[in-house]
């Protein structure tokens, strides 16, 4: 079999490295015209801010390739004939393939602005953008970046750390108001101002004024009000890269359709991360999911599908299992597992508890039906928690009380580091007066001395019980 | 892939977007005397002329001025990982700077090794403090254990500040602060001050190596009498039984990032060199080889001296006092000092601690198959960026694990914990636990990985 994967992403690369491990005999060639090789796209902005150089986002030395057989072509698939089995390639040279897996990714959206096309205006995506945007901040003062998205943030972080006086124009009332609950978001509306960016929350841009040389000069914004910018960061969001596609018979909408096991309308082609659109996504899920480990997890899924004629492989049905993501808004590292809805537009409780610094929280959100609770997402801002703990409650339905009462099974802090679960379960008995619990901890040499340590490397959880 | 060129100026700053305040400039500007009155302390007689003023204003401006312009430094940020500009640095990535100071950093090292008499201009400054703590005068060694000393104190304050956000960086900084200044400072000079063995409680064999040399040992129990029994017995003590305990129940950081004095400096002096570390596959193949040898080499010697000082040069003749001049020589001076020190600005802070120290091999084997020591990954949550691998100071590929959603288990970790700060998603914890499951097979269901090459 010769597997042609079009895109050196995370998705592409994963599967990649697992249909090697199912099918030795496998041909594998990936096409990739942004690198030579796989990068990590998360590492962009620490490259910029000058913490990593581009060789350091590379995950796997250049040797990897040769010694594992994944081919790697630089080049850029202008059209994909699915009759004939072929890529037609801008080099002018072409592809044959037995089966085809697209993981072409995104491309940053943009919002139709009068002044978009300027010099010095850009999203930001791969490394082509970075070099653009290292580029244009040369000797820039000032800056607007475009967007309350976790993109946004970071663009903001990066113009920061280069002493580029950076505002921040959300559409929102508040940041990522539409995935983050009042409290969280309003603390890193907090920490994005006490870094010194100027948040303009409910803001919208109106329009990017040009100076003599058709570069950026300021933006306008729907307030009316005109902030210089020589640089503007466009972060609304990204849209699959699946333009290339147009006539080649597969099926697309935003992105490439797929099933639950990533096949297309084209029989022997499959999609997979940014760019794949499920017609129908698992539970709980959207239907494009431009995330990094949904990337990985469908890289991983696909290649099982993608083996379905090896002994190992099978057609594989698509179970991310519980959702999980994270992010680090400027100094505040933030997790998220399971369902946090803003909304809590299906009935949900929360539970909130927020150290009086205002840079730490933890948040449970649970369901409560005949004095019987069922713990269903965990968001915590300013604190580590450990994702398999966090996920068997979930996958266990274990109830609040013993959740809060176990909590420091999930906690990942560094040793030495404050720990806050006595403050979290008074927080709890103060609104639960009628079923307080205790923290379950072991002091001293007990402590030292029991199996229950075990649990701090999260191998041994108590088991959660819903409440009675 | 895109490069963004070294700063090549002289800018000191690791962030070109960071103006020099005006105090750093005169925190520099003072420094810098201090370094010239070094040098003209270095071609003159004014140290032994004037030895308390010499000593009192090269110490304040060159202490003084290093203190103010660190605080400064990190007085305006924010605490957190702020690592901003520094592969864009010409002193930490390599650049002209960089270069500079590795040659003259080595070129100390020389000097100090083999030519101490063309250092006595400032070993006379040093003599007022060595009169003080060892009622005698100075030599090139107290001169060195005092600048070392310094180095580690004055840096030490930096990555406090640094690091200020993190407890665990916090009490770690201040404890090899602590071990340096105390145990391998103030009580071996204080031990000459009182007529007894210079002896430093903070070192043992194999990396002190002479400490179980039979000379070493007869020396110290012929001068030190109860005390040098007590020296010879914490010694041997430290060695064969705390060394394993306490590396069973917290691997071998306890000794190597909280009380080591080469690894106090890598964690101070290195800390803005910790990034020149070689993470790739090959340079760990280098590093087993040699690492072992010099465990091999070390214990041959020391058998071979004993056996001869008990055959009193029966057996061996004087094979056993070869190889160990030619230990101290290659393995005592040139590895562990020229190059583990003077190269900091060239292969980052701990090319002596992952290639050469035969204590951190003893230590490294039992972290690796028999202690609780672990650094555990959390789930599927590391996004590969790199920032872990980065930071590493011994040059483990520690992306290679995490993004497998394995746990870190490698003979040459220090525990130092920077890899957990500067991790941002917070995928990364040391962890003393139960030894089953230590490993962390990839988390399946998270990451689902099966991956092609073996990592052992």
């Amino acid at each position: 079999m010769h597997l042609v994967i079009i895109g050196n992403g995370i998705a592409g690369i994963t599967a990649a490295r697992h249909v090697r491990m199912l099918d030795p005999e496998a041909r594998i060639t990936v096409v990739s015209d942004e690198t030579d090789y796989f990068y990590s796209r998360t590492a962009l902005m620490y490259v910029y801010m000058g913490h990593l150089t581009a060789a350091h986002t590379k995950p796997y030395e250049d040797w990897f390739w040769d010694e594992n057989r994944i081919g790697l072509v630089r080049d850029y698939v202008e059209r994909v004939d699915t009759r004939a089995n072929t890529l037609h390639l801008r080099s002018g040279g072409t592809l044959p393939y037995d089966k085809l897996l697209i993981a072409t990714g995104s491309r940053p959206r943009l919002g139709g602005w009068p002044g978009e096309d300027l010099r010095g205006v850009q999203g930001l995506y791969g490394l082509p953008d970075l070099a653009r945007m290292t580029a244009d901040t040369e000797g820039v003062a000032r800056a607007v970046v475009v967007g309350g998205g976790l993109i946004g943030v970071e663009m903001a972080e990066m113009l920061h750390t280069r002493g580029i006086h950076t505002a921040l124009l959300v559409r929102e009332p508040s940041y990522m108001s539409h995935v983050l609950p009042a409290e969280e978001s309003d603390m890193v509306n907090r920490e994005i101002r006490r870094h010194g960016i100027d948040l303009r929350l409910g803001t919208e841009l109106r329009e990017i004024l040009p100076d003599a040389n058709g570069r950026a000069r300021a933006v306008v914004t729907t307030d009316g009000e005109e902030l210089p910018a020589q640089f503007v960061g466009l972060t609304i969001g990204v849209t699959p890269n699946v333009g290339f596609l147009d006539g080649s018979g597969i099926e697309t909408d935003r992105g490439v359709l797929v099933d639950e096991a990533f096949e297309t309308s084209v029989p022997g082609v499959y999609a997979a991360g940014d760019c794949a659109q499920h017609r129908a996504p698992p539970p709980g899920r959207k239907p494009v999911e431009q995330l990094w480990y949904t990337g990985r997890l469908h890289g991983a899924a696909v290649a099982h599908t993608l083996c379905a004629h090896t002994t190992h492989g099978s057609r594989r049905v698509y179970d991310p299992g519980p959702f999980f993501n994270s992010a680090k808004f400027f100094d505040i590292e933030y997790q998220t597992y399971g369902r946090i809805d803003p909304e809590r537009a299906g009935g949900e409780r929360t539970f909130y508890w927020e150290h009086p610094g205002g840079r730490q929280s933890v948040r449970i959100d649970y369901e409560a039906a005949g004095g019987a609770t069922r713990v269903v997402g965990f968001n915590v801002m300013g604190t580590r928690y450990r994702q398999v703990v966090c996920e068997r409650w979930l996958a266990e339905g274990a109830s609040l009380a013993h959740v809060v009462a176990h909590l420091g099974a999930a906690n990942f802090d560094p040793e030495l580091y404050r720990r806050h679960e006595k403050a979290i379960v008074a927080a709890y008995n103060r609104a639960h007066p009628q079923h307080p619990v205790r923290l379950d901890q072991k002091k001293g040499w007990r402590r030292w001395m029991s199996p229950d340590r075990r649990g701090l490397t999260g191998t041994d959880i108590p088991p959660g019980r819903a409440l009675p | 892939m895109a490069s963004i060129p070294v700063f090549n100026s002289i800018a000191l700053g690791d962030n070109p977007a960071h103006e020099t305040s005006a105090v750093q400039r005169a925190a520099l500007t003072a420094f810098a005397l201090g370094v010239l009155g070094m040098l003209v302390a270095l071609f003159s007689e004014i140290g032994a002329a004037h030895p308390v003023a010499s000593l009192s204003g090269i110490a304040v401006l060159f202490v003084g001025g290093a203190l103010v312009y660190v605080w400064d430094e990190y007085r305006s940020r924010l605490p957190g990982i702020k690592n901003d500009g520094v592969m864009f640095s010409s002193n930490q990535a390599r650049g002209i700077l960089g270069w500079a100071l590795g040659i003259v950093f080595t070129g100390l090292y020389v000097l100090l090794y083999w030519f101490p008499e063309t250092l006595d201009g400032l070993i006379r400054v040093a003599d007022p403090l060595a009169y003080t703590l060892t009622g005698q005068a100075a030599n090139q060694w107290f001169l060195y254990g005092t600048l070392y000393t310094l180095a580690v104190l004055v840096m030490g304050v930096r990555a406090l500040l640094k690091y200020r956000h993190s407890r665990y960086q916090i009490v770690r900084t201040l404890s090899v602060m602590t071990v340096q200044l105390v145990f391998a400072f103030l009580i071996p000079h204080l031990l000459v001050l009182f007529q007894q063995p210079e002896f430093y409680f903070s070192y043992f064999w194999p990396l002190k190596y002479d400490y179980l040399w039979p000379g070493t040992v007869g020396y110290l129990i012929e001068s030190g009498e109860g005390l040098g029994y007590f020296m010879v017995f914490w010694g041997a003590m430290m060695t064969v039984v705390a060394t394993p305990v306490l590396t069973y129940f917290f691997g071998k950081r306890w000794y190597c990032s909280w009380v080591c004095g080469c690894g106090g400096l890598a964690e101070t002096a290195g800390d803005p060199y910790r990034h020149l570390s070689d993470k790739s596959l090959a340079a760990w193949k280098i590093e087993r080889w040699m690492i072992h040898s010099v465990l091999v080499f070390v214990v041959v010697t020391t058998a071979l001296l004993w056996i001869n000082s008990a055959t009193e040069g029966g057996v061996f003749g004087s094979l056993s006092q070869t190889f160990s001049a030619w230990y101290g020589f290659g393995i005592g001076l040139v590895f562990s000092g020229v190059v583990g020190v003077g190269f900091y600005p060239l292969m980052g802070s701990r090319v002596w601690c992952r290639f050469g120290c035969p204590m951190a091999a003893v230590l490294g084997m039992q972290q690796r198959f028999f202690s609780r020591f672990r650094i555990t990954t959390n789930g599927g949550q590391c996004i590969s960026c790199g920032n872990c691998s980065a930071y590493c100071e011994m040059g483990i590929d520690v992306r290679w694990y995490a993004q497998r959603g394995q746990n870190i288990v490698r003979a040459s970790c220090v525990g130092c914990g920077i890899c957990s700060a500067v991790c941002p998603r917070g995928v990364l914890n040391l962890e003393n636990g139960a030894r089953p499951g230590r490993f962390g097979a990839p988390t399946l269901g998270l990451i689902e990985d099966l991956d092609i090459l073996e990592a052992s």
